[in-house]
């Protein structure tokens, strides 16, 4: 027993020198953005050899000191040898040329449905203001109602009130947190998503059949339309992300739980992430074009239809080559 | 709950890390908010100063002051965690790290990921939603973690990765080593009571005689002397 227990000392006594120097090189690889390629080969080389040396000194000595560091250095070379390699423009590639059209086109389903569900809630609350009047409360703030009884729209003179620049980033950043929180509440099975997504249709309902009431909806409509059929678009898309993650959850298929939630919400994210762009495209044609009256009608559609083209274009994975290849070269 | 996350690797070897709990998580968390709270408001303090005294920026205060300091406070962790691979100095301090369930670095999409679900996990406020997952889930992850496929682990580099001078040592065994080493790094700090009884115990279990009666230094001596032979 004492000789084994010699030769187990012996034999650690050995690997020290190896030990040591593989740790030091664990060190500079986490110390250096680019290490020098012999560097990254000898750690390498070392992995397998670490393993065998930690699986011995696991049975030997357990509690040692010396074993938890052999398993320190395993698992930091396990993590250096098995890091991506990929960068962050080839991510962005990937995302935009393989992954949201694939996702896209998985979520055609979803997406439909919640624009059905976005329509009819929308119908509702106009039906619910045309009948009742009152009701209007529910939807908009007392200074809104107000206005409109004055024949005036909030929006009329927005431009007076705060420059375009400053509204453009509050409504951008306000609309890339809406879409992601509506999209995020979907992990209570669903029903957090298609609440909000119900809720904003009610109200989009609701305040056109008032403003309709006092001959508004028009100017109404024509404020929206440059900014709104990408807005519009991509609070359908999130609402469909937030549902694909709530059903992950509930009906996970032949996946664990967990597994089925992950991959939804790295799909889901990796779609919202796309969107957020075209939010704040979205943003600045609303805090620039859509309370400029200088804008006429057709030039509202031609800049709103554009933008939402290019949108629909992205997802449908229809974009020119050279944006990739932009992409691809950096 | 677990406390370690087994990796197996292709070497046939299980990798084993520590799993960080809601203690280091939040600890963590709460030296990174200081940090970015602190520097967001202090673009924000000195902007406002320099307007108010020069009025140089007129207009484009927004985009100089008002509109960096909220994205420093708002894209502080999820560019940090890629720029740092998985750690932020909070986290950095408290000793953990974000790693893949395979025990690898995240890509960017993951940090992302687990960065865009802090809108659920800070529901309905201070974390809670967070905080409660933590407590509940069997890897410790919050829901930005499972979303992401990620786990906080602990791995102190502060602490650089060599092994001990005492582990060579022939003359008494491997553990015994390590724990007079142990014991003689330890001694400044240690009670002169308590570090003598710690000693007279190790030295009689290693068959050194004579020690009942030795003074402090001198059992300080004794242990040293075992490391050196």
């Amino acid at each position: 027993m004492s000789s084994r227990r010699g030769s187990m000392e012996s034999w650690f006594r050995e690997r020290l020198g190896f030990w040591r120097d593989a740790g030091e090189r664990v060190r500079d690889l986490r110390q250096q953005a680019s290490p020098p390629a012999d560097t990254v080969l000898a750690a390498v080389r070392s992995y397998p050899e670490i393993a065998r040396d930690l699986a011995i000194a696991r049975r030997a000595a357990p509690t040692s000191k010396v074993t938890r560091q052999l398993a320190q250095i395993y698992s930091e070379l396990h993590r250096l040898v098995f890091k991506s390699t990929v960068s962050l423009s080839e991510e962005a590639a990937q995302w935009i040329r393989g992954d949201v059209p694939r996702i896209a086109g998985e979520l055609r389903a979803p997406i439909l449905w919640i624009t059905l569900l976005f329509a009819a809630s929308g119908l509702a609350g106009w039906w619910l203001v045309a009948s009742h009047p009152e009701l209007i409360a529910l939807f908009a703030s007392e200074s809104m109602i107000d206005g409109v009884h004055r024949g005036k729209l909030w929006t009329d003179d927005l431009l007076n009130v705060v420059p375009s620049s400053l509204l453009s980033i509050s409504i951008f950043s306000n609309n890339i947190a809406v879409t992601l929180t509506a999209m995020c509440v979907g992990v209570a099975y669903g029903l957090g998503t298609i609440y909000i997504i119900a809720l904003n249709g009610l109200m989009l309902g609701g305040i056109f059949a008032f403003t309709a009431e006092y001959g508004l909806a028009g100017r109404l409509a024509t404020f929206i339309c440059a900014h709104g059929f990408t807005e519009l678009s991509i609070i359908f898309v999130s609402g469909a992300v937030g549902v694909s993650l709530g059903e992950a959850i509930a009906r996970p298929g032949s996946r664990a739980r967990a597994d089925a939630f992950q991959r939804a919400a790295s799909d889901g994210v990796r779609l919202m992430l796309v969107c957020a762009v075209f939010l704040i495209g979205a943003g600045l044609i609303e805090g620039y074009v859509s309370p400029n009256d200088n804008y006429p009608l057709w030039a509202r559609l031609l800049i709103g239809l554009s933008l939402w083209l290019l949108f629909l274009a992205t997802l449908a994975g229809k974009l020119p080559n050279r944006p990739a290849a932009l992409f691809r070269s950096s | 709950m677990d406390e370690k996350l087994r990796v197996p690797s292709i070497t046939g070897i299980d990798v084993e890390l520590d799993l960080a709990g809601p203690g280091g998580r939040s600890y963590a968390f709460v030296i990174d908010w200081h940090i970015r709270a602190l520097i967001s408001a202090a673009w924000l303090g000195l902007g406002l100063a320099v307007e108010a005294l020069t009025g140089a920026l007129g207009g484009a205060t927004v985009f100089a002051v008002s509109l960096p300091a909220g994205a420093i406070y708002l894209l502080y962790h999820p560019i940090l965690e890629i720029v740092m691979d998985g750690r932020t100095p909070g986290k950095r301090m408290a000793g953990i790290r974000i790693v893949t369930k395979d025990g690898g670095s995240p890509d960017v999409t993951a940090h992302l990921i687990r960065n865009v679900f802090r809108f659920v996990d800070q529901l309905p406020g201070f974390y809670a939603v967070g905080l409660a997952t933590t407590m509940l889930t069997k890897q410790s992850a919050r829901i930005g973690d499972l979303a992401a496929g990620t786990v906080l682990v602990y791995d102190n580099d502060q602490e650089p990765v060599t092994l001990t001078a005492h582990a060579g040592n022939s003359t008494i065994g491997l553990q015994q080593a390590e724990l007079v080493g142990e014991l003689v790094e330890r001694w400044p700090e240690l009670e002169p009571e308590k570090r003598a009884r710690l000693a007279r115990a190790l030295l009689q279990r290693l068959a050194v005689e004579g020690t009942e009666l030795a003074a402090d230094d001198d059992l300080l001596r004794r242990l040293e002397a075992l490391l050196e032979r």
